[in-house]
Order: C-alpha cells, then sequence, then structure tokens
C-alpha cells in the first residue's frame, strides 16, 4: 500500500494521505484529477474491482464529499479516492464509461444528494423515490422527523425518551436529576 | 428438417437503435411488447419490478425498478445513537441479518480503537453465528433455484430445515430472525448447555437433505435442460460489472473475502471456497451447493475447535455517552451472496455521520441482470434472477 | 382520430411535462404523456375512451355490498372464514416467516389457507412490515382489484405506529389510515405462530359477520382517497400496449 502511494502521491499532487492499515488507505484529490486518477489506478496500478461510490455531506465547510472505493485483488488492498466539491449546484465529471455498474451509484447520488453527473444514462429517472418534491433525502439539512410527522399521521400516545436521562432516572432514582445535557444530543 | 420452424432468428438486426443509443421500439407497430415483472409477482425475488420489452417472447431491453422497500435507514442512522443505529441497521438485509450486525459493531470498534480488544470466545462465536446465517441463507437459495424450474418439493425441505437453524438461533440469541447478537465489543452469551448436541443433530438432517437435493438437481434432467448453457456470465464480466462471491467463483474467479483478507478466525479454519468455469444458473447452483456442504463443515470445525469458556465481552465505554473521534473507515465480509461492506463515517459527535451499505445486489440486480436478461426468453428470467441471489432491500436501503 | 394525429399530441403533451420539468420553483406536478385523457382504437376498430390517472386512482367510488338474510349469510361466512385466499405480495420484511407458515412445519394449508399469484383470486391481504409510498401505490391498486369480501392483515409494530421507522421519510406510519385493516399481527418480525393466532381471530370475526371492511372502505371512501392522496403524489402506472 505504501509503495503505491509513493509513486502516486507526486503524480497527482495528493493533499491528505491516511494510512489505516497495511490494507486501506484514504486519499484525496483535486476534482480535476480525480477521474482520471480513477483511470489511471484502475489500468496500472490493478485496483480493477470498483467496490462503491459514496457521498459525506459536510454541511460544515459546505463542502460534500464524493468517494470512489477501489479494490485490488491481487494485493486486497483498498483505496478510496475523495473528492471535496460544492455544496451549491454539485457537479461532478461522469466516470460511467469505466465500470458498468457506476451509471447506478450516479442515478441514486444524484436522487440522494442532488449530484449533477452531465451525461450519464438514465441519470434523471427516479431511483427509490417516486414523486418527491422536497429537498434531496440524504443532505443533512433535510430534517426528516419533521418530514413524517408532517406527513405522515403520527399515532397519538407514542413517547420517545431521552436514553441517558431515562438510564439515570432508572438506575439512581434517589439522585436529583441535573440537567447535565450535550449539546448534540438533540 | 426443412426450416420451417427457426427457433433462434438472428435479432441482431432489430429493434434499430436511435442516435443517442436506446433502441427504437415503437410500441404502436404491434411488434412489441412490455410486460412489467413484479413487484406483485410471485417468482420475483423479494419486492423489486423487471421492466421487459418483448420481441416474441424474447427479451430486448430490461429495466430493474428498486425502491419499493425503501426506509431511509442511512438517514435514520444518522440520527440516532451508535447504540440506537444497532438494532436499525440489522433490519437493512432480512435473508442474513447477522452481517449487518457483525458490521456495524466492527466499524465502531475500529474506529475506536477497540478493535483488538475482542476476546477470542467472542470472536468464535461471531464467526459462529456467521456461519449460521450463511446456512440458513443457503437453506433457502440453493433449493429455491430448483423452485425456479417447478420443482417445488426442494423448497419445502429447504425451509423445514432452514427452520430448525432459526431454532438453534432463538436458543442462542432469543430471536428467530433478527438477533442482535453481535453487539460493540462482544457478542451478548455463551452458548446454552447442549448446544452443540443438537446442532449435530440438525446437521445430520442437513447432511441428508444435500444429498436429495444432489439427486433433485444436479441428476435431473429437467434442471439440467433448463439451466445449462442459460444465464452465462463471461470471465470478464467479473470486473467490468464488479461481481462478487458465488457468481464470481462460479465463473472461475476466485474471490472470498474469507480467503483474500482473513477476518475473525478464517485463518485457523481449513476451507476452499468452491469454484466452477461456466458461468451459468448450472455452475452457479453447483457452486451453491458445495458451499452448502463447506458451511456444514465449517460449522463443525467451529464447535470442535473453540473454547469451552472465556469473555464474551471487553470493557467498552458507556454506549449512552459514547463518543468516537473523527474518522473513517471501510470493513467488508463475505456474506452468502458475496462481498457485503459498510463505509462508516464519524466526525466526532455521538451519532454516525454517514453509513453507506454496499450489498452484492446493487450491481448483480441492476447493471448486470439488465444486461443478462437481454436476448433470452421470458421463461428464464425468474431462474436467472434467482440465480444472482438479488436481494432488493440491500440496493435501496 | 388517426394515428398520424395521436402521434402528434403525444408529442404535444412531451412538450408539455419537458415545460413543467421546467419550473422548478412552482409546486412540482407528475404529469407523464401516457396519464392524459385519450382514445385509442381497439383493435377490431371501435374507438374507447381512456383516462389513465382516473382509472389508476380507482376513482370510481366501489359499491357498498349489503349481507344476505340470516341463515345464508351465516353459511357465506363459515366458507369465507375455511377459504382464506392470500395475495403474494411480499410488501416487506415479514415476508420472510411466510415460506414457513406456508411449508410442512406449521402449514398454514390445513386451515384453508394458500397464496394466490393475482389479487383477482384471493381475498385477504397481508401487508408484511413497513410500507414505503412506492409499494403502498402498489399496495392499493392491488387492494382495489380484489373481489369483495376482501380482509387486510397487517403485520409488525410498522404499521401500528411507524415501528422503529417512526421518523422515516419514506414509509408511512399508521396503515388504518389507507386502507382498513382487519388483524393486527404485533412483533418485529411477527412469528409463524403469531401469524396462526392472527389468522384464527380473523376466522372467527368473519365468522361473527365482523369481516365487512371493504363495505368499511367504500363508505369512507372519500375520506381514504383524501389521505392517500396526501402522500401519493405520481399516480402513473406501469403501461401496458394489450
Amino acid at each position: 500500500m505504501k509503495e503505491i502511494l509513493d509513486r502516486i502521491t507526486p503524480k497527482y499532487d495528493l493533499q491528505d494521505v491516511s494510512i489505516k492499515d497495511d490494507l486501506q488507505a484514504y486519499v484525496v484529490v483535486e476534482k480535476k484529477l480525480a477521474i482520471d486518477m480513477v483511470t489511471y489506478m484502475r489500468d496500472y496500478e490493478g485496483f480493477s474491482h470498483f467496490v462503491l461510490m459514496s457521498c459525506v455531506d459536510w454541511i460544515e465547510d459546505n463542502k460534500l464529499q464524493l468517494l470512489y472505493l477501489l479494490n485490488n485483488p491481487e494485493k486486497k488492498c483498498v483505496i478510496g479516492i475523495k473528492v471535496f466539491i460544492d455544496r451549491e449546484n454539485p457537479s461532478m465529471q461522469s466516470a460511467h464509461h469505466l465500470w458498468k455498474q457506476i451509471w447506478t451509484y450516479q442515478r441514486e447520488l444524484r436522487e440522494a444528494f442532488g449530484i449533477d453527473f452531465p451525461g450519464s444514462p438514465r441519470i434523471e429517472e427516479n431511483f427509490v423515490l417516486e414523486g418527491w418534491t422536497d429537498k434531496p433525502h440524504m443532505l443533512r439539512d433535510f430534517d426528516t422527523n419533521k418530514y413524517a410527522e408532517e406527513t405522515y399521521f403520527p399515532r397519538t400516545g407514542r413517547s420517545t425518551n431521552d436514553p441517558a436521562t431515562y438510564m439515570r432516572q432508572k438506575l439512581y432514582p434517589n439522585q436529583p436529576v441535573t440537567a447535565k445535557k450535550n449539546k448534540d444530543d438533540e | 428438417m426443412s426450416k420451417i420452424f427457426d427457433f433462434k432468428p438472428d435479432r441482431s438486426k432489430y429493434p434499430a437503435k436511435k442516435a443517442d443509443g436506446t433502441l427504437d421500439v415503437d410500441l404502436r407497430s404491434q411488434k412489441y411488447v412490455k410486460l412489467w415483472l413484479g413487484p406483485n409477482h410471485p417468482g420475483v425475488t423479494g419486492n423489486m419490478a423487471v421492466e421487459l420489452t418483448l420481441a416474441g417472447d424474447e427479451i430486448v431491453e430490461a429495466k430493474t425498478h428498486v425502491g419499493y422497500l425503501h426506509r431511509g435507514f442511512e438517514k435514520l442512522i444518522e440520527r440516532r445513537l451508535y447504540v440506537q443505529g444497532f438494532p436499525t441497521s440489522i433490519r437493512m438485509c432480512v435473508a442474513e441479518p447477522d452481517t449487518n450486525e457483525y458490521l456495524i459493531a466492527r466499524s465502531t470498534e475500529v474506529l475506536s480503537g477497540y478493535d483488538k480488544d475482542i476476546p477470542e470466545m467472542a470472536q468464535w462465536l461471531r464467526m459462529l453465528s456467521l456461519e449460521m446465517a450463511r446456512l440458513q441463507g443457503l437453506l433457502r437459495g440453493v433449493p429455491g433455484q430448483a423452485g425456479t424450474f417447478s420443482l417445488g418439493i426442494g423448497v419445502q425441505w429447504g425451509v423445514y430445515l432452514r427452520d430448525l437453524i432459526l431454532d438453534r438461533f432463538e436458543e442462542l440469541t432469543g430471536a428467530r430472525v433478527y438477533h442482535m447478537y453481535i453487539i460493540p465489543g462482544g457478542v451478548r452469551g455463551l452458548l446454552p448447555d447442549g448446544f452443540k448436541k443438537r446442532m449435530e443433530e440438525n446437521l445430520k438432517e442437513i447432511d441428508n437433505f444435500i444429498i436429495r437435493i444432489r439427486q433433485l438437481m444436479f441428476d435431473n434432467a429437467i434442471f439440467k435442460k433448463r439451466s445449462v448453457g442459460i444465464g452465462v456470465i463471461p470471465k470478464e464480466w467479473v470486473d467490468l460489472y464488479g461481481i462478487v462471491g458465488t457468481n464470481a467463483r462460479a465463473c472461475g474467479v476466485k474471490r472470498d473475502v474469507r480467503k483474500d483478507n482473513p477476518y475473525l478466525m478464517y485463518e485457523q479454519l481449513d476451507f476452499d471456497p468452491p469454484t466452477a468455469t461456466e458461468g451459468d444458473i448450472y455452475a452457479r447452483s453447483w457452486v451453491r451447493w458445495q458451499e452448502l456442504i463447506q458451511t456444514v463443515d465449517l460449522i463443525r470445525q467451529i464447535m470442535a475447535k473453540m473454547p469451552e469458556k472465556g469473555d464474551i465481552r471487553a470493557k467498552m465505554p458507556n454506549v449512552l455517552h459514547w463518543r468516537i473521534p473523527k474518522g473513517e473507515t471501510y470493513n467488508k465480509l463475505e456474506s452468502g451472496r458475496g462481498e457485503y461492506g459498510m463505509y462508516y463515517v464519524t466526525d466526532g459527535s455521538d451519532k454516525p455521520r454517514r453509513v453507506n451499505l454496499r450489498g452484492p445486489s446493487y450491481t448483480h440486480a441492476i447493471a448486470l441482470l439488465e444486461k443478462m436478461l437481454i436476448g433470452t426468453n421470458i421463461a428464464d428470467v425468474h431462474a436467472t434472477m434467482v440465480s444472482l441471489q438479488t436481494c432488493p432491500p440491500e440496493i435501496e436501503r | 382520430m388517426s394515428e398520424l394525429d395521436i402521434n402528434d399530441k403525444v408529442k404535444e403533451m412531451l412538450e408539455k411535462s419537458a415545460e413543467n420539468a421546467g419550473s422548478k420553483n412552482s409546486e412540482k406536478t407528475f404529469v407523464h404523456p401516457e396519464d392524459e385523457e385519450r382514445e385509442v382504437i381497439a383493435p377490431d376498430g371501435s374507438i374507447i375512451k381512456v383516462n389513465p390517472i382516473y382509472d389508476y386512482f380507482s376513482g370510481k367510488k366501489p359499491t357498498e355490498e349489503k349481507p344476505s338474510n340470516g341463515v345464508v349469510e351465516k353459511f357465506l361466512n363459515w366458507a369465507r372464514s375455511e377459504s382464506i385466499w392470500v395475495l403474494g405480495f411480499g410488501t416487506g420484511c415479514g415476508s420472510i416467516e411466510i415460506p414457513p407458515l406456508m411449508t410442512p412445519r406449521f402449514d398454514a394449508f390445513r386451515f384453508g389457507i394458500q397464496m394466490r399469484p393475482t389479487p383477482r383470486q384471493s381475498n385477504a391481504f397481508i401487508i408484511s412490515g413497513y410500507l414505503s409510498v412506492k409499494t403502498l401505490k402498489r399496495v392499493i391498486r392491488s387492494y382495489e382489484q380484489m373481489p369483495s369480501p376482501k380482509y387486510v392483515l397487517a403485520l409488525g409494530s410498522c404499521t401500528i405506529n411507524g415501528g422503529m421507522y417512526y421518523d422515516s421519510y419514506s414509509t408511512i406510519n399508521r396503515l388504518d389510515k389507507y386502507l382498513p385493516v382487519d388483524v393486527y399481527i404485533a412483533g418485529c418480525m411477527p412469528r409463524p405462530e403469531a401469524l396462526l393466532a392472527g389468522f384464527m381471530k380473523l376466522k372467527e370475526l368473519i365468522k361473527e359477520g365482523k369481516g365487512e371492511k371493504a363495505n368499511e372502505y367504500a363508505r369512507n371512501f372519500d375520506e381514504y382517497k383524501a389521505n392517500q392522496k396526501k402522500i401519493i403524489k405520481d399516480w402513473n402506472m406501469p403501461d401496458y400496449n394489450w
């Protein structure tokens, strides 16, 4: 893994290389070089098995992180090629010509995150949802709980407990409940 | 014989293609029929649909439609604590739920740095649970292939034997289908008294079934005529389409995560994943049948080599206040259908940032199935679909 | 209307729907060219008027069927309760417990329960767990195709109050807002024994003459349809050309 990374780091000017263990590494590459690098890894470094294409929404940085995960069946190692793209009108070069299953991933990402892949086949078709009018459903600022409460009919009488408070009351009933609450528990 | 009935007309010329590469199919010309297979169809594997365009009874275009089982797991897990996301995530694939348990437990352990602390006994028990899950999946899957050719008796035997394995699961974990046995840090409990003896009895019954299913499927003229040479996957497609698991092994590419990237205690077990070279439906069923034998053998090996007693839980932080530092990881295992992986991202809070599941059916059921169905007969659609072991819930999550 | 005119009309509709898709700011409408009201020529030359949206909606109100008198109705109810034919539509993960139910170990056949491949032959519908909106549309259509009297068994906690998917954007919370439910079978997932108990309960209800939920659906048709229309926005259905 390390020798492969040593080879490609100067070639693609990799900014952030993190090696998890001998068999797994993640690199960050510029947007315009990404597809080029994926192609290079497939053709010259033996990463011939495409594992996964995914997207993570880093809303605090106003970025979407695309991930191309490739597997090398010979050396049994996995490399994740990460690309950061803008959150406003996200768009990315299509890679559907490299592997036959990529257009499915791109169709899913188009629906879930609103990322456009110009030229990808059947990109406009629905993937899992039908008649969806709200914003793309996997974005962090889409509140699924609120949507469900407004759209479907929640059954009255259903109660929810904060697990931490509930367990504290159950285990230490005599102790007064302090209002110690983590901010991101909400 | 004169050429009155030409069973194999040359269909390469039509339908013609439009400029943008799509097929020029005029449905009003009465030459083509549009047929929807599913979602309400007993032969489809789960709740999905295939939109077929037919010329005669030959398929000229196929489109897979999924989303009927979409629950938005990946969104829901982002809103739950690590331990709350656990019972949610295991419902992502109903055919082999234990694989999800292992992946999410493993991902959280790796990211929080506890993956080296898992006691040996817990690892053996995890492996036992995973192999039992594979066995119950195969007991549905292997005769299921015969079921597509109306050899329904195999399904009856298989479902009965699967129930016996589910009984053992119930003994071990308390539940039939969704077990929640592999939890972060270890497993929930030790083997009950007499478990090995009862398991051995069940395995003996399955040994008997293995012989009978061979007579039903592989020594059977009906099965051979319907499966040999149909639904062929060429070897070159394996990387091109991302084919994994038994489907890849049936066309001669030996891919098995248990051998390639050994996890748990698989290095200590003696096994060799079965392969075939033909890549047709028959070869895939054959490989799966061999794997059934192998899984039974593996369970026997695990039960023999496993220590009697030991720690089953590592010391983990309080799950209610569990925070995992920022990081990402991809973990995979070999499920009954192939490489099954999970990409897990944390951001330092008490909830995961992103969980993405990679199911083998994602490629098998969409890109590959659509390609394989073109040019086949409509009667072979179910057989092809079942032989790929497609499982819709892991496509749409 | 000649074939040429129809082609022109379809082209017009395509343009119209392209315009609709373009205006994203306004409320998105799902108008498909094949959903427009039109006339089709049957093979024998006669002209048939079709209105796909109306048909898919099942816009026509189902008729309420009054029960027969005394002994006749009792006899019919007995017959109905002993021949529960279930539609083979696995809508969720609960459908994995259907094969054990139907095979020798639990053997539901001995109670006159069997699976049928088409809604036209069945009178019971097992909603096996969570229902995404996309499936709900198919479920409603299948339900409306089933001959009356018909019964609905709802499996699992997901159909009762959403279960663990209570906050999912894709699955419904309460099934009884969209379809009348006869028997709920609780659990995640319910065991085959629980399913058998549910069927026994359904038999009791039918014998007592309480299995009249199809009539309830007809009575409250507008209310059910309003709820369904609230969440299903795209009513296009698979198009057949025969």
